[in-house]
């Protein structure tokens, strides 16, 4: 099988082997960005001699047997990981002189583990975005269907995974930003539980909502990619003060017996009919693996999307703040004053949904509207928190449509805010939940493929993976790629 | 009158961040990541500022509250990294409180405390040194501060004072701050509002802010109260506002009208946690609290039976208290003591602009040498003289009586031959002396001890020279 073909598991194991070395897989993957990101702008830098010097030492370690499981293995990581000495822009023209003098956290265990830094992907800007469209380095493109959105943020992520660029990356969630795009590229993405990855060096969104985490093409290379990202840190008061566990060590357990809750409600609204039959077999597919399907009701879901957009925005309002042309990123010339320096640093430097949100949350916030907006919102949220740990006192996965339909083409919602923000119907729960949530594929509608969410109790993420480990165990629509599409 | 005091808690690192929180180091010296608010970096709350609010609460036996809250105040300044200050709003760690005021008078003047809370120093902006641009320095921001808030208590700028001295002694006692106002460790604003006399609620209130010294707060409150009164005996009325003393031109003007406008959208900060703390969290520290100074000026009154005027001295600051009580224990004199520290000694630090730390007689040597009063080795005047000296030489004071043998004259003998020396000397006084009456006699009385002082080179014990001198004289003829 070609490098780029590989699963995580597979190369792990074919360097173990001395099949090939870290330099040679380094290589092909570079190649391939050099020769096809073009078609999709996945990535905004692409590391070339960094990765190529770190895969020489991965091979030293490999060499020595100090090596561990990600060793040699390139990574590609969404934008808004503070990487030291490589540009993070976070998609904005505000950062797109921002090298930063330190590493995220997640980015400092990755190197620990010898993994390699193949580059930065694009995203919407500052996260903001289901579509990679808002991104100051033009949007991304879906590698199933270039005239379609990899979805976002983390669509440059998805899309470079896709279309095997990378064997797998880091992506972020919000609202759905890692399990939107996995949907609409056909990979297989998971949100941990709030907490379970560092936040340090991740470039803020919404504080309370935003957790890295793991994009690949399996649910086992997620499970390799979580062992490496995850565990407490003292630099995140926020970060969950759990041992770290081995998240494959579950993946080949039997779901004998394991009892899924299914909101019919939730397929029934937006969904087409192309999804239902897809997510009808998926789930016939689980119940022929032992599992039991549970009717269970998720009304308060219904305020998810509402409530997201009250709280996000508020705290993105404050979080981007720090971006006044003061003491790094974009300035604009020749201020004339404080407030000149202030408005045009951040009228340049920002873009239109970026501001739009900052409007939307410095309103939510102001005197007089707090309690009407965030206190509200605040207190919804707690209810929607509540409904779901009810429901999995009695089952122990929820499972449901990642989105509303396939890929959508770019720039159809451009001009339509809300239906863009009703993208996140289905994925904004589980953030407002704090609940861990992964996405893997189940098939294809329109020749676009699509997935199947899977919502598990705090700090399940082992369940899920292994769910999910067992379902592509007995499916093959996560072997599926745009490469053998585009070839037939 | 009420007061909002910002103290700067005496940790070492900053509130949320690793960096040093000394103070007078090169501009950006002292800042982080954390501090210059790069992208991404969070915000960890250095568990030390926790104490020291806990032991500030526990010390004006304040509400101490088990669950409080850092919220965010946004708005924008060049000088506040983040665009928000990290502060406490709806949920302060210390809830209400009293300080006790001891006045002049001797009456005790309650002062409420409304609330303090825990919150982030900003860092400073530099307008010299730059043409036509001004610089920052964020070695300030990130510091600890405790914002103490007072009910509106205060009826005289003597009362504002009095309160700030004895808060200063409380927070250094605690070691909580070292509460200096002219590096800012304690910056103070003031409200000031009027009311006719027979009217119940106070009209509107004017705040001064960041007054950095005893003798500005006091000529700013004067400025202001007499401002107000002329507006309002003019029909004015007073407009709620932030107004800045200058010192220069010793008045107070209204700042920008834009923090009237500043709507600071407080949110609950997202990147912490809320402070939860335990009875067992707070009884620990209050067992490690040191003896408060009003304890203290009660003990020293009772147990050393001094006055009040000399207590309130005496326990101005944890040094000189503790100074005090070693120069007793070593000298078992507290009287003696109190007085000698007090006249000697805080004057001629006094003089020399040195603090009792960094006295060059220490409370060993002072107590050592009193000790010899006591015992009546030396005389107080000697004792002076000895003072004197080994504050400019350190020497030992013990050595020094022993090496220049000022020990008080005791053998009878070596003082008798010196009175009948003086007595023979003096043959026209002595006969004066004899035919004399009772108040002549102790006029002559003090020549003769003169003269065998003077004889003696002030060493003979004076007890004994009165007692040998009248036995020598009634055995005259």
């Amino acid at each position: 099988m070609e490098i780029h073909s590989q699963s995580i598991a597979q190369l792990s194991a074919g360097l173990q082997r001395k099949d090939f070395s870290s330099e040679e897989v380094t290589r092909a993957f570079l190649e391939r960005i050099n020769s096809l990101d073009h078609l999709y702008n996945a990535f905004i830098t692409v590391n070339e001699e960094g990765a190529m010097s770190a895969a020489t030492k991965a091979d030293q370690r490999i060499a020595n047997g100090t090596n561990e499981i990600l060793t040699g293995i390139p990574i590609a990581h969404k934008d808004i990981f503070c990487t030291q000495g490589v540009k993070t822009s976070c998609g904005s023209r505000m950062l797109d002189n921002f090298i930063p003098p330190y590493n995220s956290t997640v980015i400092g265990n990755f190197n620990d583990s010898g993994a390699i830094i193949l580059g930065k992907t694009n995203m919407d800007e500052f996260a903001m975005g289901g579509s990679t469209e808002t991104s100051y380095y033009g949007p991304c493109y879906n590698p199933w269907n270039t005239n379609k959105v990899p979805g976002g943020s983390s669509g440059g992520s998805a899309a470079a995974i896709a279309a095997s660029l990378t064997p797998g990356a880091t992506g972020t969630d919000t609202g759905g930003s890692i399990r939107q795009p996995s949907s609409f590229c056909g990979i297989t993405g998971l949100k941990p539980t709030y907490g379970r990855v560092s936040r340090f060096g991740m470039i803020a969104f919404a504080s309370s909502l935003d957790q890295g985490g793991p994009m690949a093409k399996t649910a086992e290379d997620c499970s390799i990619l979580m062992n490496v990202m995850s565990g407490n840190d003292p630099k995140d008061s926020t970060s969950a003060a759990k041992e770290s566990e081995d998240f494959s060590a579950n993946l080949s357990q039997k779901i004998d017996g394991l009892k899924i809750g299914i909101s019919f409600q939730n397929h029934a609204k937006n969904l087409d009919l192309g999804y239902q039959n897809c997510l009808e077999q998926a789930l016939n597919q689980l119940e022929k693996l032992g599992a039991k399907l549970v009717e269970i009701s998720l009304p308060r879901n219904s305020f998810a999307v509402p409530t997201y957009y009250v709280i996000a925005p508020a705290e993105a309002s404050s979080n981007l703040s720090r971006f006044d042309g003061v003491r790094y990123g974009y300035r604009c010339d020749n201020p004339e004053n404080l407030h000149d320096l202030y408005t045009r640093s951040r009228s340049e430097g920002l873009g239109d949904e970026v501001k739009r949100r900052i409007l939307i949350g410095t309103y939510a916030l102001s005197a007089g509207y707090y309690d009407q907006y965030y206190g509200k919102a605040q207190k919804i949220r707690r209810l929607i928190r509540d409904e779901y740990l009810s429901c999995l006192k009695n089952v122990d996965v929820i499972v449901g449509p990642t989105t509303t339909g396939p890929a959508f083409d770019i720039g159809s919602k451009n001009n339509d805010s809300i239906s863009m923000y009703l993208e996140d119907t289905y994925t904004v729960g589980a953030n407002l939940a704090g609940l861990p949530a992964m996405s893997i594929p189940i098939g294809f509608v329109n020749e676009c493929p699509i997935g199947m969410q899977l919502i598990g109790r705090d700090f399940e993420e082992s369940k899920l993976l292994n769910v999910a480990h067992q379902f592509q165990h007995a499916t093959d629509w996560h072997l599926q790629s745009p490469i053998k599409k585009n070839n037939a | 009158m009420g007061l909002e005091v910002h103290l700067q808690l005496a940790t070492s690192s900053k509130i949320f961040s690793g960096s040093s929180t000394a103070f007078g180091g090169a501009p950006n010296s002292q800042a982080c990541y954390i501090d210059l608010a790069m992208p991404g970096t969070l915000p960890v709350f250095n568990e030390l500022a926790l104490r020291c609010a806990v032991m500030f609460g526990l010390g004006i036996d304040a509400e101490i509250n088990k669950i409080s809250v850092f919220d965010r105040k946004n708005y924008f300044y060049p000088d506040l990294p983040k665009g928000y200050q990290i502060s406490q709003l709806h949920h302060p760690i210390i809830g209400r409180g009293t300080f006790d005021l001891f006045l002049g008078d001797k009456t005790i003047y309650q002062i409420g405390i409304t609330r303090a809370h825990l919150e982030e120093d900003a860092g400073k902006s530099v307008h010299s040194h730059f043409d036509k641009e001004s610089g920052i320095d964020l070695n300030r921001a990130g510091i600890p501060l405790l914002e103490i808030v007072t009910d509106p208590d205060f009826r005289s700028s003597a009362q504002v004072i009095s309160y700030l001295k004895a808060l200063h002694i409380l927070v250094t006692y605690l070691g909580i701050s070292d509460g200096n106002m002219a590096e800012g460790s304690m910056r103070c604003d003031v409200n000031i509002s009027l009311r006719k006399q027979g009217v119940d609620s106070l009209g509107t209130r004017t705040e001064i802010k960041n007054i950095n010294s005893f003798r500005f707060i006091e000529r700013a409150i004067s400025f202001e109260i007499n401002r107000q009164i002329d507006i309002l005996e003019d029909g004015g009325e007073i407009i709620q506002e932030t107004r800045l003393y200058d010192s220069e031109l010793d008045e107070t003007r209204s700042m920008r009208s834009k923090e009237i406008a500043n709507d600071y959208r407080y949110f609950p900060e997202p990147d912490l946690l809320p402070i939860h703390i335990t009875d067992d969290y707070i009884s620990k520290i209050r067992n490690s609290m040191p003896e408060l100074p009003l304890a203290k000026r009660s003990r020293f009154i009772e147990t050393y039976d001094i006055t009040e005027y000399d207590a309130d001295v005496l326990i101005s600051s944890r040094e000189i208290a503790d100074y005090y009580e070693e120069v007793v224990t070593t000298c078992m004199n507290s009287k003696l003591a109190a007085n000698w520290i007090q006249t000697e000694l805080l004057a001629k630090l006094n003089k020399s602009e040195q603090s009792i730390s960094e006295s060059p007689v220490s409370a060993k040597k002072l107590g050592l040498l009193l000790s010899k009063i006591v015992d009546e080795t030396i005389s107080g005047k000697i004792a002076k003289q000895v003072f004197s000296e080994i504050w400019s030489t350190g020497e030992d004071p013990l050595l020094l009586i022993e090496k220049r043998n000022l020990k008080q004259m005791d053998d009878s003998s070596e003082i008798e031959s010196i009175v009948q020396t003086v007595i023979d000397q003096n043959a026209d006084q002595v006969k004066q002396y004899l035919s004399a009456n009772e108040q002549k006699r102790k006029k002559l009385l003090g020549y003769f001890v003169g003269q065998i002082m003077k004889s003696s080179n002030g060493k003979a014990n004076p007890k004994a020279v009165n007692q040998i001198l009248s036995d020598k004289l009634s055995e005259q003829p």
